[in-house]
């Protein structure tokens, strides 16, 4: 299972998947670390949650084993308490600064 | 493990007596059922490692003593809590029933199996904890700490995730030993390696180690200060846990490789956590850098796996947790009353209540390691597991760095007892703090005395 020549492959293999995800986390990750807003943030992390979805399908897939989509609703359910809870605090902070950009949140530097 | 099966119970009946506006008796009779759960947690002790589900849980003895040291602990914040909370009283039973789910996440952290526990048990933890850290709504400062700690905490499960399934998609399977069979196999995937590297960085990162700690300062400082204690005792040491037990049944084998990186992680933890701790001027920030350098003392007992160091990093954890959540006990009936969260606040502590300020000098003797406290024979069993090893270097880097903690340690003593303060009437804190704090006083001086009173937990938790 290497990464090296999957564009002169002809048939879709496991290759392929590995290659969209980890390109999809990284945009994922680029995403948090760059943006500013924070509902852009938010879409970027389940954007890395998806990726890790779709490659566990994957895997799954591969090795014939059903654990790996057991585990997905695993994820996804996770997914969902989290940005619930993550929408109220962004809720809290919409209430007091009028504002959802994460660089007017300075009050604990040093 | 009863106990998980319990404490989530115990979660729900606090919402049910929220209900039936029974506020009164929640704090009394959550303790009562967590000591409860404590006894039947034990009956458990020594028994032949059973796992439950499925094999997705497995009490042996590690699991056993963790969950009973998270139980305690639980039970000394929920006690806190009734007074910490008493401006909120209607909130009051919702507060404690999030710390009890905080327990449960902490307890399957400390007990798993299977990466899917461990994906949930850290879920549960933490989502509950950025409740608890945005919990005071109007205050802009646990706003922001609850969004910094919910920005970083889901981006570190997300490496955590796509770390697990890099490996699930080497080994084809979840379970711990089966991943350990194929890791001490003949063809090791490049694919295992990286996952098992992007594991490590995101349980670097929840147990706040350099370079992934500066959330922590940030965090602790705009926290609810009971939340902030929540986070450096039970958290902590449940991550902490969670990361050993992963790493001392799955990837055992391949760990010469990982060993070096860890060894750069916990000298550059303990330098950078001990350095910065030296001009705060907070008590939560300097406990927050405190926080982070005992991160890399408790690292120095994962590094030393090959040597079975449980019983060292469990003696620690214990040592840690019981002079921290003391010094907490004690910092937040005197930061309530002076309304202030300097170090000056403490000022004259000495002169208006020499109980508190005798119980905070010496949980930090204990963390600064002064014999004969608690926090010396954790150092000591720590230090010596990592010399078996050959992390010499590493050792020197801790023996040097703790001597330096003795400096910032030594400024919050000097405040207490030197210096004076117009605010000279006795600090008369509530009942449940200085109960808290003379239970975490005896530990601390009776570890330090009888440091054979902690068990040890290997018998088993090496099978």
């Amino acid at each position: 299972m290497t990464l090296l020549n999957i564009f002169a492959d002809p048939h879709i293999s496991i290759n392929h998947y590995i290659a969209v995800s980890a390109m999809l986390f990284t945009i994922g990750v680029f995403g948090v670390l760059f943006r500013r807003n924070a509902i852009t943030i938010f879409m970027c992390i389940e954007l890395m949650l998806n990726s890790v979805n779709l490659l566990l399908v994957a895997f799954s897939t591969y090795h014939h084993d059903n654990s790996g989509q057991v585990f997905v609703f695993f994820i996804m359910a996770v997914a969902a308490a989290e940005v619930a809870v993550g929408l109220a605090i962004l809720v809290t902070i919409f209430r007091n600064l009028h504002t959802i950009d994460i660089d007017e949140l300075k009050n604990l530097k040093n | 493990m009863r106990a998980l099966t319990y404490t989530s119970f115990l979660g729900i009946a606090c919402l049910v007596l929220e209900i039936f506006n029974l506020r009164k008796i929640v704090v009394p009779v959550v303790i009562l059922a967590l000591l409860a759960i404590l006894g039947l947690n034990f009956t458990e002790w020594n028994g032949s490692s059973v796992s439950f589900y499925n094999d997705m849980l497995r009490a042996d003895n590690f699991a056993l003593a963790f969950t009973g040291l998270l139980i305690v602990t639980a039970a000394g914040l929920v006690t806190m809590s009734g007074s910490f909370y008493d401006a909120e009283e209607t909130k009051l039973a919702d507060y404690i029933s999030v710390i009890i789910f905080t327990l449960c996440g902490g307890i399957a952290l400390v007990s798993f199996s299977n990466m899917a526990m461990l994906f949930i048990g850290l879920e549960v933890l933490s989502i509950s904890l950025y409740i608890l850290a945005g919990s005071k709504r109007r205050d802009i400062r646990s706003n922001e700490a609850a969004m910094k700690y919910f920005l970083m905490g889901s981006f570190a499960s997300g490496i955590l995730l796509f770390g697990i399934t890099l490996v699930y998609g080497a080994t084809g399977s979840f379970n711990l030993a089966q991943i350990a069979v194929y890791a001490s196999g003949p063809n090791v995937d490049p694919i295992f390696t990286v996952g098992v590297i992007m594991i490590l960085i995101a349980m670097l990162f929840k147990v706040s180690a350099v370079p992934f700690h500066f959330w922590a300062p940030d965090v602790y400082e705009g926290s609810p200060t009971l939340t902030t204690a929540m986070m450096a005792t039970l958290s902590k040491v449940a991550a902490m846990a969670a990361f050993y037990r992963l790493f001392s049944v799955s990837f055992v084998n391949n760990f010469a490789g990982f060993a070096w990186i860890l060894s750069v992680v916990a000298a550059m933890t303990m330098l950078v956590g001990n350095l910065t701790a030296l001009n705060q001027d907070s008590f939560k920030r300097m406990l927050a850098f405190s926080g982070v350098a005992h991160a890399g003392y408790m690292l120095l007992a994962i590094m030393s796996l090959y040597h079975n160091s449980a019983n060292a990093l469990f003696f620690y954890t214990v040592a840690y947790t019981f002079a921290s959540l003391g010094a907490f006990a004690v910092g937040i009936s005197v930061m309530k009353r002076r309304k202030s969260e300097k170090i000056e606040a403490f000022n004259g502590l000495g002169k208006s209540n020499p109980f508190l300020a005798v119980a905070l000098t010496v949980f930090m003797l204990s963390m600064a390691g002064i014999p004969p406290l608690a926090g010396f024979f954790a150092k000591y069993y720590v230090f010596f597991e990592a010399i078996k090893t050959q992390h010499l270097a590493v050792v020197i880097v801790a023996v040097i760095t703790s001597a330096i903690s003795v400096y910032y340690y030594f400024k919050l003593i000097l405040a207490m007892w030197t210096k004076d303060s117009e605010d000279i009437e006795a600090t008369t804190g509530s009942m449940s703090y200085v109960a808290i704090a003379a239970i975490c006083l005896v530990v601390t001086l009776a570890l330090g005395i009888l440091p054979s009173l902690v068990p040890s937990i290997t018998q088993l938790a090496s099978k």
